[in-house]
């Protein structure tokens, strides 16, 4: 099995392309979570579905970095609706989440839709961003993911101490002259690339957990934001490539869910036993203060 | 009933069934909770599958609602732990469930007919061929009379308790002290949430569940402050969406439930722009007019305090307010032209002095701002 991870040309690429999705919505959802924007991640994913269509639409071409533009351009456009709502009027912000993920979601249904029954007959790539198709990816798709991942943990590395102030204390960052709107903007941006790398792996509606799900379990690790940002990248690939293994070797399994599935049990895992944080050794604690009082 | 009649009148019972209980989801500010419970929801629809060995309505129904249930309970416990933020821990459970889903329908059902794309987006154009048969007897689509009776729920649900769930909504605090558990009104509100969430589902499917649920409500909160009113109005919106929804997606051949779901954007859209209290439009135009009271009420004050002095002709000058007062020149010709329209000054030339109407106006906003002051 792990000699056919070098030499399967299929399987290394969905490995491969796992892994790279895991590592950088994994670092980078370790930013969304402290920030609590932990859902923000699933609004844009299904936001990014009607950039796919007008993209289609407007260029005829099913070529991923041009499918990927459009998804980040909604991406984008989504953000920045979310938060006018968010400071324009009383709605909360789980309220602006839902209003943005639905609309813009149900207007691509509507596009998407449309492509398919105008007669144009080759949406066939594009439903494949609903609930992502790891199988299919190709060496090409993996480069393309592979570059937008690199630059993306590139900006991420050279802006990392901005970003933290950013994470922990935004006031004091704006306070202290940094352009705070403008570095939160930067970093949703990075955020937007995650999810274009995740639509074609997992799709969208389990893009939200490959964010989530790492910083969280990495979260109960350590309390140093460096190793959080360096175990979530571990844990987003580990899912990411026993999610490829699996599926691979077993007939009529689909790699997406089996990622989501891997990746929430390295979660319960670290919620339960992870040395500080875990519930588990809290309980123990527990139990034996209660006895120890008992017994005084 | 044409078929084309039972589409339109699912949609618009949808819509309002949900609309009724958004409102409340919206003022608790749990609307991602819908989104998690409407994908959540999958798993417990595949094990009622599985259970009545085909598609059964009340099978479906019951797992469904029993995942629901989990989903909700499930977030809130890890919310209770304290290890994560409660947007996270939704963020955990309902990808979770829907790939525990998806994988079971992959795995053990790759031959049956439970289609991804209606999962995603419903299939409400089938309502018209799906027939409820009673010992028999063709009873009309079976999605009228589901939709029909969420509808009655949920209207009874927010008639009858609707007291109680202001109270908890609004002041959990009083609402305990009162006597009845705000906790009690939460899940049954997730109750009744989560079964209206199963019933939407195989219209208009997961997502377009939360556009219905949310939109609507958080559109009338946009042009209410009333309670009452903001349901009524959600309600409003929302067979409104699916009306005109209907009427976008036969004109362009598209799904039905995108549109409805495009809809509910525009008209929040609209609302957004053009609320009369709350819209950005209405706001800008009460910024600006404040900006020009509080000009004229500047200049009048400053032309009393300078009333006296000798040099009272150089102090009126355009040019001198705007680097007094430090405006602009454009806008210190706008604030003079206006107060002198109201007929608070009068100009000769570049010499500005009070009318009699104007020194009293300006006597007493100078005693509120020294009130003020002190």
């Amino acid at each position: 099995m792990l000699i056919e991870l070098f030499t399967d040309y299929t399987l290394r690429n969905v490995a491969l392309g796992s892994a790279l999705l895991g590592i950088v919505s994994g670092a980078l959802g370790c930013f969304a979570v402290l920030r609590r924007q932990g859902l923000l991640g699933d609004a844009l994913a299904h936001a990014a579905l009607p950039g796919i269509c007008v993209a289609f639409l407007l260029t005829g071409s099913k070529a991923p970095l041009v499918l990927l533009i459009g998804a980040a351009l909604a991406g984008w456009l989504a953000t920045l609706l979310l938060l006018t709502v968010v400071r324009e009027t009383r709605l909360s912000t789980d309220s602006a989440l839902a209003i943005v993920l639905s609309t813009f979601f149900g207007f691509g249904i509507v596009l998407l839709t449309f492509i398919s029954r105008s007669g144009s007959a080759n949406q066939a790539g594009l439903d494949k961003f609903l609930f992502g198709q790891a199988a299919t990816l190709v060496a090409e798709d993996v480069q393309t993911m592979g570059l937008l991942g690199a630059a993306a943990l590139l900006i991420l590395a050279a802006l990392h101490k901005e970003f933290k102030l950013l994470a922990f204390d935004a006031e004091f960052a704006a306070s202290l002259g940094f352009p705070a709107r403008g570095l939160s903007v930067l970093l949703t941006s990075l955020i937007v690339i995650a999810i274009v790398i995740g639509l074609q792996t997992v799709g969208v509606v389990l893009m939200a957990a490959m964010l989530v799900g790492p910083a969280v379990a990495a979260r109960q690790w350590t309390n140093r934001l460096g190793v959080m940002v360096m175990l979530a990248a571990v844990f987003g690939a580990a899912s990411g490539v026993s999610g490829a293994l699996i599926s691979v070797s077993e007939a009529n399994t689909p790699t997406g869910p089996v990622i989501i599935l891997s990746l929430t049990v390295i979660v319960l895992g670290s919620l339960f036993f992870a040395p500080a944080r875990g519930l588990v050794w809290d309980a123990i604690r527990r139990r034996q203060q209660r006895a120890e009082r008992l017994s005084d | 009933m044409s078929s084309a009649m039972v589409i339109l009148l699912t949609g618009v019972l949808v819509a309002i069934a949900c609309a009724l209980s958004g409102a409340f989801l919206i003022l608790r500010r749990m609307a991602m909770m819908v989104d998690a419970i409407s994908h959540a929801i999958l798993p417990g629809l595949v094990a009622g599958y599985f259970l009545a060995q085909g598609p059964d309505l009340l099978a479906g129904f019951a797992g469904a609602v029993l995942a629901a249930v989990l989903t909700v309970s499930l977030v809130e416990a890890l919310q209770n732990t304290g290890r994560m933020a409660g947007e996270s821990a939704i963020g955990i459970v309902f990808p979770a469930m829907f790939a525990l889903g998806t994988f079971i329908v992959s795995r053990y059902f790759a031959n049956v007919h439970l289609d991804a794309d209606a999962i995603l987006y419903g299939n409400i154009e089938f309502a018209p061929f799906d027939l409820l048969y009673i010992n028999g007897v063709n009873l009309g689509p079976q999605s009228l009379w589901v939709m029909s009776g969420l509808c009655l729920m949920n209207a009874l649900f927010v008639s009858l308790l609707y007291k109680e769930l202001k109270v908890a909504t609004f002041d959990p605090g009083l609402a305990a002290a009162l006597g009845f558990s705000p906790a009690l009104i939460h899940y049954a509100l997730m109750a009744v949430v989560s079964i209206t969430t199963v019933g939407a589902f195989t219209a208009v499917g997961a997502i377009l569940v939360v556009a219905l649920f949310v939109v609507p409500a958080a559109t009338a909160w946009l042009l209410t402050d009333r309670l009452a009113v903001m349901i009524a109005l959600a309600a409003a919106i929302g067979a409104l969406s699916a009306v005109s929804g209907y009427i976008v997606a036969s004109a362009l051949d598209a799904s039905v439930a995108g549109s409805i779901a495009t809809m509910t954007g525009v008209f929040f859209g609209l609302a957004f722009l053009f609320a009369p209290q709350h819209g950005l439009v209405a706001r800008a135009r009460r910024l600006q007019r404040q900006r020009v009271e509080f000009g004229v009420q500047t200049l009048l004050v400053h032309l009393l305090n300078h009333e006296q002095s000798p040099n009272r002709q150089a102090e009126s000058a355009i040019g001198h307010l705007s680097s007094e007062l430090r405006w602009s020149a454009s806008f210190a010709r706008r604030i003079t032209r206006k107060a002198a329209q109201a007929d608070l000054l009068r100009r000769s030339g570049d010499d500005l002095s009070l009318t009699t109407q104007g020194r009293t106006e300006a006597e007493s906003a100078r005693m509120a701002e020294q009130s003020d002051a002190r």
